[in-house]
């Protein structure tokens, strides 16, 4: 029976989980020109959540449910940067929802429970409550995605993310029947991920066991976006409203990052030596195919996708050295590049307009006459991005190919090395196209006079630069959570 | 008499005939969506035969779950459809081709 404690444990998602229903009844009851008022509601829900997370952690790792629901550290970390980012995306994205007259209740529900859905991700001490933290990730995201209804591009995109998360989603399932099979042949059957930890030891289908295990990577994949299960990343960046592409690239990448932790650490953790190498080989292909494929686009969103694939390959890179050190490194490189695509997309969003989208490249052209200001912050997250000193950017990759070298995989930080330099090119270009090209003929790149949005903005960009410079601190946390 | 073996083999030939029509059919958007339904009832085959076989309830919950789940998932698909029928009059995945790249 569920006790009290129990729901004290998951109060942070019980909270949410009110706030978003109470949400929606108030938007079905509100005059229409009272809906803007739900944008900042909805941030206060978040920020609201973050302080509940952060002062409700309990001094040791905790479990609800019968083990279903795990709250530790790592939980902690991943839910307050999940949350502190959704709620820099809804700041930024409200002129462009104006613009677009899709600022209602819609985006600002889904976007929640989308928050709710990674917060039982990271948080699953069970395989059911894996599947169904990313399924209402997923199914708020591809909701989300055609929320333009009349283009005909997001609705594109939103078809084939369905039809490719819902793949993923079948391959995750069907390695986790095969898990549940190999952990009941010679001991009890489970779903419980603590359990699962040492079925190799036990198991007499270990061969089952490797099955389920290549198959749940195979999902881990897809919902990271690594190659060569990446297809669907590009278009859905190209074709959904930029507000969720934001939200796609920053809190659906930490819960990425959770679910490989959960799933490959904390469930199959006993089979390290057979998934490691699995790993290394996709952060390599992803290395690869991101950072070559990202010099040929012209579209920003675009581009940003295959960053993104690169930025996987990274993130893989540290979860492949398989040890605190390595995990650690994987998700201080996860927040910083949460933080900094964030950013990123943000100048996009405070230089489109309606009918504008500043998507291409070339709309950036001659940024820094027009306004100075957002073009240096575009500098500063492009030099982040591509990991030039002393910017966050690059304290999360040398921490990553730190660890992989300690973990004896001096040839894969050659390769992550190699490929950071390729993948400066591009992000050089876009600095280039801003500093050193005439604007375009009739160009109006005006940042929006949203004031909310310009101070948060320049806050968040400066922050890479002060996390660059003083990184301790955030590294300390990412550690703590790892025991070390 | 029906093994365990048996039930295994018939959810790995169910997902593989929903995984070759997710890749095979040039056609039509709906076949994907059968596709997708018909590979998480061979997960549920699957876990339903663990389940009963090994003799341990917790499976069949998780396979509640799965079809829950499913119906959920397939009412947002029907929708994405719906929208994408309403921009483009088709629904034939060889049109469906504007991002490129």
């Amino acid at each position: 029976m569920p006790t009290l404690t129990d729901i004290l444990i998951m109060l942070p998602e019980f909270y949410l989980v009110a706030a978003a229903c109470v949400l929606l009844l108030a938007d079905a009851f509100m005059q229409p020109a009272q809906r803007p008022y739900l944008h900042w509601i909805s941030i206060a829900l978040l920020l609201f959540t973050i302080y509940l997370v952060i002062a409700g952690q309990p001094p040791q790792t905790v479990t609800a449910f019968g083990g279903m629901f795990v709250r530790d550290r790592v939980s902690e970390i991943l839910k307050v940067f999940a949350l502190l980012t959704t709620a820099l995306v809804f700041v930024y994205a409200r002129p462009y929802l104006i613009d677009r007259k899709l600022l209602g209740g819609e985006f600002y529900t889904l976007m929640i429970f989308a928050v709710i859905g990674i917060m039982l991700l990271v948080s699953a001490g069970n395989l059911v409550t894996v599947y169904l933290g990313l399924e209402l990730l997923s199914l708020s995201s591809y909701a989300m995605v055609a929320l333009n209804r009349d283009e005909r591009l997001p609705s594109e995109a939103a078809i084939k993310y369905f039809v490719l998360g819902a793949l993923a989603s079948g391959m995750l399932l069907y390695g986790m029947s095969m898990v549940y099979g190999a952990s009941g042949m010679g001991g009890t059957p489970t779903l419980d991920l603590a359990q699962l930890h040492n079925v190799m030891t036990y198991t007499q289908a270990p061969k089952l066991l490797l099955f389920g295990l290549i198959f749940m990577l195979v999902g881990i994949g897809f919902k990271l976006g690594a190659a060569p299960f990446h297809m669907w990343i590009p278009d859905v960046y190209q074709g959904a409203p930029t507000p969720v592409t934001t939200f796609i690239a920053s809190g659906s990448k930490l819960a990425a990052f959770g679910m490989a932790y959960r799933l490959l650490d904390a469930g199959m953790g006993d089979l390290v030596h057979q998934w490691q190498l699995m790993l290394a080989v996709l952060a390599v292909l992803s290395l690869a195919i991101g950072n070559l494929v990202a010099i040929v686009q012209t579209n920003l969103k675009r581009m940003l996708a295959y960053s993104t694939i690169s930025h996987m390959g990274y993130l893989l890179l540290g979860l492949s050295a398989a040890g605190p050190e390595g995990y650690a490194a994987a998700m201080f490189y996860a927040i910083g590049y949460a933080l900094m695509s964030v950013a990123a997309f943000g100048v996009m969003l405070s230089l489109t307009r309606a009918g504008f989208e500043c998507e291409e490249i070339a709309d950036l052209k001659g940024l820094n006459r027009k306004s100075p200001w957002m073009a240096f912050l575009m500098l500063l997250t492009m030099l982040s991005l591509a990991g030039v000193p002393p910017l966050l950017g690059f304290w999360a990759k040398a921490l990553v190919l730190e660890a992989a070298i300690h973990a004896n995989m001096l040839w894969l930080a050659i390769v992550g090395i190699v490929f950071a330099i390729v993948g400066l090119y591009y992000y050089l270009h876009v600095i280039k196209v801003m500093y050193f090209d005439k604007p375009q003929e009739g160009s109006v790149l005006q940042a929006k006079p949203d004031m909310s949005l310009r101070v948060v903005l320049s806050l968040n960009a400066m922050s890479l630069l002060a996390l660059g410079l003083y990184w301790g601190p955030l590294l300390g946390w990412c550690r703590s959570a790892f025991g070390l | 008499m029906i093994t365990l073996s048996h039930y295994i083999v018939l959810g790995a030939v169910l997902f593989c005939i929903a995984v070759a029509g997710l890749f095979i059919n040039r056609k039509n958007v709906i076949v994907l969506l059968m596709s997708i339904e018909l590979m998480l009832l061979a997960v549920n085959t699957n876990f339903v035969a663990f389940s009963r076989f090994l003799g341990d309830v917790s499976g069949q919950v998780f396979v509640f779950f799965i079809l829950t789940v499913a119906a959920a998932e397939a009412a947002i698909g029907l929708a994405i459809l719906v929208l994408l029928f309403r921009n483009r009059s088709t629904i034939n995945i060889a049109d469906i081709d504007s991002m490129k790249g």
